[in-house]
């Protein structure tokens, strides 16, 4: 019964890919890996999964009431599938935070949370206080790991795979006191935030949402996602879907751009896995500049246009 | 109808934590102490929706030692109407402080359950959906709105992908997320007013919860540090240090 499942997080009927980071986790551990796909039609989430590399088994559990990721809806047939798994992994996106403690609780056991690495099949390092100390977490024997990836810390697995596809029926009973409404995405031709290779991120100093068409040009300047901090996004700059830190997004692109964020612990414990961290501020204090690597003191409504006009000049 | 909202005292966040030398822990001697944020969030909303008068009581409960009476006390200050205090020396583990909650949501059957969508200490995320699932109730975490109406919780939630919004039936376990409100000043004479209102102490022994298993934290660490960066003098400069560097 050692042996890992992975919940799948999908949307728009296409894998998300934090579930191929739940792979990498998952290949540290050991087992062998199965994916479960709980959705309406699940062929073609289905299809990637399969192919990533180290993946023995693809489960689909295709249902009407799968259409939609609830919690209340996945967890009870998750928790009834995890009798024949060791472990039960899920991303700590969004999705894999609000399903997974739901399961847990079902099977009787704490959750893992953000799983950083994997030092033995039940001991784990996982950030707490917003990534200011890192923890050895041992779960005991003998009962399932339910445990939450933290996706920053993982590559995606490749894409030499070609497990297996099999159906599963759908068994557990299923609530009716949760119905999913809709989704308001301000999606964009962007690169994702989470998966991009750069990102260029504005603060409060940029001022106002018109402002901030200067992160967004010089993002598409560089082929790079969009990011913010708390302070753009509470006051309304930009959606609330790009906001880095703590309770945004944790990130790690190779190079992350940092414009007007003073680096507050909250911010930084977003971009510590990033390649490069670049700093603008015109507070030389800022404490932004203790984690950048590279820093300029200036006035970002300056720096930006100059950037624009040197990365032109080739 | 009842509302539950569960607050834990945690280290205050402005407060930048250091990890004991000998692994053991993190150094909490005379620091500042503080509601979680996200608590403080969902009792606001609480009171809100007292005020709008959907709501007749507003209880706040927090399990820990006696010194999570100040957090409860700063709870009634705002407007809750009673605390509880599950009394207990141990840190409970989110299983444990879901299976605590339900025995006082058994006790006081509230229509609607606030907590925090994490607590700022070991961002565990963990323990709202665990009452949820324990309880048999629907749960909407990450809160940015609540709407009450006819039984019913409209709830939008931030999302990875944006703003989702889902219904679910009373009672339910929401968690808040930080744009749901931004919590009131506590005035003095509240505070005042907040040292005659009831606490009711239950020594968490005495609800006879099994914790279920437990996880083991062996040792505490400092992150790694990034190593010092490099400053440089001009827009022209960055951009020549970004391609000596490939990344260009
Ligand atoms: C529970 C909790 C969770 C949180 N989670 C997050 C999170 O997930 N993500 C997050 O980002 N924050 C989070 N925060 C908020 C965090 O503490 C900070 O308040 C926030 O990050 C500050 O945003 P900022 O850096 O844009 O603004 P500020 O701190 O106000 O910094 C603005 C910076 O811009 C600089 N500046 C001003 N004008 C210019 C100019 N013309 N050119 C260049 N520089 C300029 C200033 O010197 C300053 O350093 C959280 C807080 C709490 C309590």
């Amino acid at each position: 019964m050692s042996r890992t499942l992975i919940i799948a997080e999908h949307g728009g009927g296409r894998l998300n890919p934090a579930t191929a980071k739940c792979v990498s986790c998952a290949a540290d551990i050991g087992h062998p890996v199965d994916i479960a796909v709980f959705a309406e039609t699940a062929a073609d989430i289905a299809a990637e999964a399969a192919a990533l590399t180290g993946v023995d088994k693809v489960l689909t559990i295709e249902d009407a009431d799968f259409g939609q990721p609830l919690a209340a809806m996945i967890a009870p047939e998750a928790a009834a599938m995890a009798g024949d798994y060791s472990h039960v992994l899920g991303p700590s996106t969004t999705y894999g935070k609000d399903l997974m403690p739901r399961i847990a609780a079902l099977l009787d056991v704490n959750q893992v949370s953000d799983i950083m690495q994997v030092t033995g099949s039940h001991r784990f390092q996982r950030p707490i206080y917003a990534g200011n100390a890192i923890v050895d977490v041992e779960a005991p024997e003998g009962a399932p790991v339910v445990a939450t990836v933290r996706t920053a810390s993982y590559a995606a697995a490749g894409n030499g795979g070609s497990a297996a596809v099999e159906s599963r029926a759908a068994g557990a009973e299923r609530p009716q006191h949760s119905r999913y409404l809709d989704l308001k995405s301000e999606g964009g031709d962007r690169p994702d935030l989470q998966t991009a290779s750069r990102v260029v991120s504005g603060g409060r100093a940029l001022g106002s949402a018109d402002n901030f068409e200067l992160v967004y040009r010089l993002a598409d300047k560089l082929g790079a996602a969009v990011g913010a901090s708390r302070a753009a996004v509470d006051a309304e700059y930009v959606a609330n879907d790009l906001q880095v830190g703590q309770t945004g997004k944790i990130i790690a692109p190779d190079l992350y751009m940092a414009f007007g964020i003073s680096g507050a612990i909250q911010h930084v414990t977003g971009i510590k896995d990033a390649g490069t961290i670049v700093a603008v501020n015109k507070d030389a204090e800022a404490p932004i500049f203790e984690i950048a690597d590279i820093g300029l003191v200036g006035d970002l409504f300056q720096v930006i246009p100059e950037l624009e006009a040197a990365l032109d000049d080739g | 109808m009842k509302i539950l909202v569960g607050i834990k005292r945690v280290v205050d966040y402005n407060v930048r934590i250091r990890v004991k030398p000998d692994g053991s822990g993190v150094d909490t001697d005379g620091v500042k102490m503080s509601i979680n944020p996200f608590d403080e969030i969902a009792l606001e909303e609480a009171l809100r929706i007292k005020e709008a008068g959907k709501a007749e009581e507003v209880i706040v409960v927090s399990i820990g030692g006696d010194e999570c009476q100040q957090q409860l006390r700063t709870g009634l200050a705002m407007g809750a109407d009673r605390a509880i205090q599950i009394q207990t020396d141990q840190a409970l583990q989110p299983l444990a402080a879901a299976k605590a909650l339900l025995k006082i949501v058994q006790q006081e059957q509230p229509g609607l359950v606030l907590l925090g969508k994490q607590a700022i200490d070991d961002d565990n995320n963990q323990t709202g959906q665990m009452l949820a699932a324990l309880w048999g109730r629907p749960q909407a975490t990450f809160a940015s709105q609540v709407v009450l109406e006819d039984g019913t919780a409209t709830v939008t939630r931030e999302v990875d992908a944006g703003l989702e919004t889902i219904a679910v039936d009373l009672p339910a376990v929401v968690t808040s997320d930080l744009r749901l409100n931004e919590p009131r000043f506590v005035k003095l004479p509240e505070i005042m007013k907040a040292k005659r209102k009831p606490l009711d102490v239950q020594p968490l022994a005495d609800l006879g919860i099994e914790s279920g298993h437990q996880l083991s934290v062996t040792r505490h660490a400092p992150p790694a540090q990034r190593a010092r960066g490099v400053m440089v003098e001009s827009a022209a400069e960055l951009v020549s240090e970004l391609k000596n560097r490939g990344l260009l």
